[in-house]
């Protein structure tokens, strides 16, 4: 039998109300897994607003500040201060929001933090779309997803616009540490994880998180669409140490329609469409490989 | 200490003698000299304090809020817009009943564009679960903030306060302020020590997903504290006069009312105008008096209704206006007397909006004038006073 590294001990007790197959779920609870008990956690609106329970139950085993839509970069910054001013060390002060409101109304307030230097880890869980008010488009929805806002018809059929880079948004903020995590990829995703504990400063970690009804698909296949997410470049497990880029996993090159066919909101997709999301795909690929080879 | 400063200066020095300890800001005029101001306490050593230059006001509030929680004692300050960005998360800071203290600087709204002198950024927070206390003086804002904090963090109340100066008129207006020694501050004011707070190895949710069957209870107990602290900062107020030898009046302080026929009944530095009118008036043989609404939040009910018995009429300046219903301080005034013993003449006079002077001259036409309405018994509800195009005796 082999030996997991993945950490045994539970951060989170059984009784959120996340759905069958929730990927944010498990992206909490390997984030807590590699961070411990000396943890504190602020989450804005999002699903995790709701997952961990009605008051006064929690499912969570480290403290959890929740804060305004648009405020996790403030909230954090001001839980570090706190515990600075106090005198508390060897804390992880930890943001945890999901796509929403990390790209778009929460993307000022991430500046300002990533800016300020705040020592904390800010992770996004990206479900790609305002899930839990019942799939909406938001800047991180991929091109060619349909949401309830990105209606499939005659004259507006699915979303137009690209996914917005968040990676490359942090990047250009200069911070130390950047990483994607995939909750098909565990050991990857908590040594990322107790790499950004280690460095001080602010670092950011990116989730993809798979929503089966979101993502029309059946709760089942949450890790299978998550590691073809990987393996066909549609999400890269890359992180980015002091402005340096590093592949932690190439995957396996496979076309996209394996990641996309699982999944009603791109049902949709004619053939021409598909292909194009492979030539997108395929041109990020090499830029990013592009990246690793020249070091930044 | 007797030095000379602005009401800005007042207030950082507020914060900084009630050792606040992490501080959250975002410069705005006519605030910003109170943020260079601790910045520059913090940078040389003089405040020991955590300060958070944030890239909005919506962030300084929101870092103030987790700061809080976490159990340090936080301060900001703001003014109009950045106050109104913030209002989301005042209702946060309410109902996580935090005792968090802020002063506006009180300037009006755009468009058209004024940094000068109005209440309506203040007055429309006034449901916000905020205590609210305006000012007259900058020894008033000084001392107001160090009260503010031990009215905040009683049991009890752990509300949050915000001390609005009025912009320029205090905030850049320098005047001679009594600093109190630090050592009085501390033994009036201890160190925050709230009962529960975010921390390592306490496992809580602060502000998690309440059910319909729980919700209105949170509502009901901030409603309980609010009452509560309409004692606490009478209670608080005699203390600190008890320590310093000064106080500023209570919720509502009157000026000459007790034998008086009408009074005017204003908000802010335009008292200390107003005082002066009175006593003009009243050398002149006329029974005026003036009731500076200190508090507007939590709001002296039982005192407006002790005064109105003892009047004919009431003048109300209000220096915002709430469109389709008439000034703030006047409809809380109105509601107050309606339930008292007597109801005397109540009109509204709304002046000195985007920073226009209320000059002693406008006073003068106030006070003739709701001396006339209430002989005669009956006034008109709202009066817009010194207005182009209006009739020349309110010019």
């Amino acid at each position: 039998m082999s030996k997991t590294t993945i950490p045994e001990e539970e951060f989170t007790y059984p009784g959120g109300t996340g759905c069958p197959g929730c990927g944010a779920n498990l992206v909490m609870r390997y984030l807590l897994k590699g961070l411990g008990e000396r943890t504190v956690v602020s989450i804005p609106a999002c699903c995790w607003a709701v997952m961990p329970g009605y008051w006064p139950s929690n499912c969570l085993k480290v403290p959890l500040l929740y804060t305004a839509f648009e405020a996790t970069g403030a909230a954090i910054s001001g839980l570090r201060a706190a515990l600075d001013v106090k005198g508390v060390e060897d804390v992880t002060v930890v943001g945890f929001a999901g796509d929403g409101g990390t790209v778009d109304i929460g993307l000022q307030a991430l500046s300002g933090a990533a800016e300020r230097r705040t020592d904390a880890i800010y992770v996004m869980y990206d479900n790609e779309a305002y899930m839990n008010t019942g799939i909406q488009r938001s800047g991180s929805t991929p091109w060619g997803a349909w949401t309830t806002t990105t209606p499939v018809g005659t004259n507006h059929a699915f979303k137009h616009e690209p996914k917005k880079d968040i990676m490359a948004i942090m990047q250009a903020h200069r911070i130390p540490y950047a990483a994607t995590v995939s909750v098909a990829h565990p050991e990857d995703f908590i040594k990322k994880v107790q790499k950004a504990k280690a460095i001080k400063g602010f670092k950011f970690v990116h989730a993809l998180s798979p929503c089966p009804p979101g993502w029309r698909m059946n709760p089942v296949n949450t890790i299978e669409v998550a590691r073809l997410a990987v393996d066909t470049h549609m999400f890269p497990l890359y992180e980015i140490e002091m402005g340096k880029v590093r592949i932690t996993r190439k995957g396996k090159g496979l076309p996209v329609g394996e990641y996309l066919k699982l999944q009603g909101r791109f049902s949709h997709l004619t053939e021409a469409e598909i292909s194009s999301i492979q030539a997108a795909i395929d041109e990020s690929w090499r830029i990013l490989l592009a990246k690793e080879s020249s070091g930044t | 200490m007797r030095t000379v400063m602005t009401g800005n200066y007042a207030s950082a020095y507020g914060a900084k003698l009630a050792r606040a300890e992490v501080i959250a800001a975002y410069p705005i005029t006519p605030q910003t000299s109170i943020v260079e101001k601790l910045a520059d306490l913090v940078a040389t050593g003089e405040l020991r304090a955590e300060f958070i230059p944030v890239e909005s006001e919506h962030s300084a509030m929101a870092a103030c809020i987790a700061a809080q929680t976490a159990g340090a004692r936080t301060y900001t300050a703001t003014s109009s817009h950045g106050l109104t960005l913030m209002h989301e998360v005042l209702m946060w800071a309410s109902g996580a009943r935090l005792p968090i203290v802020m002063t506006n600087v009180s300037r009006a709204m755009a468009p058209p564009w004024s940094v000068w002198v109005d209440h309506m950024d203040s007055v429309a927070q006034r449901d916000t679960g905020w205590m609210q206390f305006f000012c007259q003086s900058n020894q008033e804002v000084l001392d107001t903030i160090i009260m503010a904090y031990k009215v905040c963090e009683s049991r009890g109340v752990m509300l949050p306060a915000m001390i609005i100066e009025d912009a320029f008129i205090l905030s850049h207006t320098s005047e001679p302020v009594d600093m109190p020694e630090q050592e009085l501050v501390d033994s009036f004011l201890p160190a925050y020590a709230p009962e529960i707070k975010l921390e390592v190895g306490k496992p809580m949710g602060f502000g998690s997903l309440v059910k319909p069957d729980q919700y209105m209870e949170f509502r009901y107990k901030t409603a309980l504290a609010m009452k509560e602290a309409h004692d606490r900062i009478l209670r608080v107020e005699k203390e600190f006069r008890n320590i310093f030898g000064r106080d500023h009046g209570g919720l509502l302080e009157e000026y000459r009312c007790d034998d008086a026929d009408v009074v005017l009944a204003a908000a802010g530095s335009v008292a200390a105008t107003a005082k002066d009118v009175v006593d003009a008036f009243r050398a002149k043989g006329s029974r005026v008096g003036l009731a500076r609404i200190r508090a507007f939040r939590p709001f002296p009910h039982e005192e407006v209704r002790a005064l109105a018995a003892k009047v004919d009429g009431l003048a109300v300046l209000d220096r915002s206006y709430t469109f389709g219903a008439g000034g703030a301080m006047f409809t809380e005034v109105k509601a107050s007397v309606y339930s008292g013993p007597k109801r005397p003449v109540v009109k509204n006079y709304i002046a000195g909006l985007g920073g226009r002077d209320i000059t002693p001259k406008i006073l003068g036409l106030i006070f003739e004038d709701i001396l006339i309405v209430t002989r005669r018994g009956e006034a008109d509800e709202v009066e817009w006073v010194d207005v182009a195009g209006l009739p020349r005796r309110w010019r």
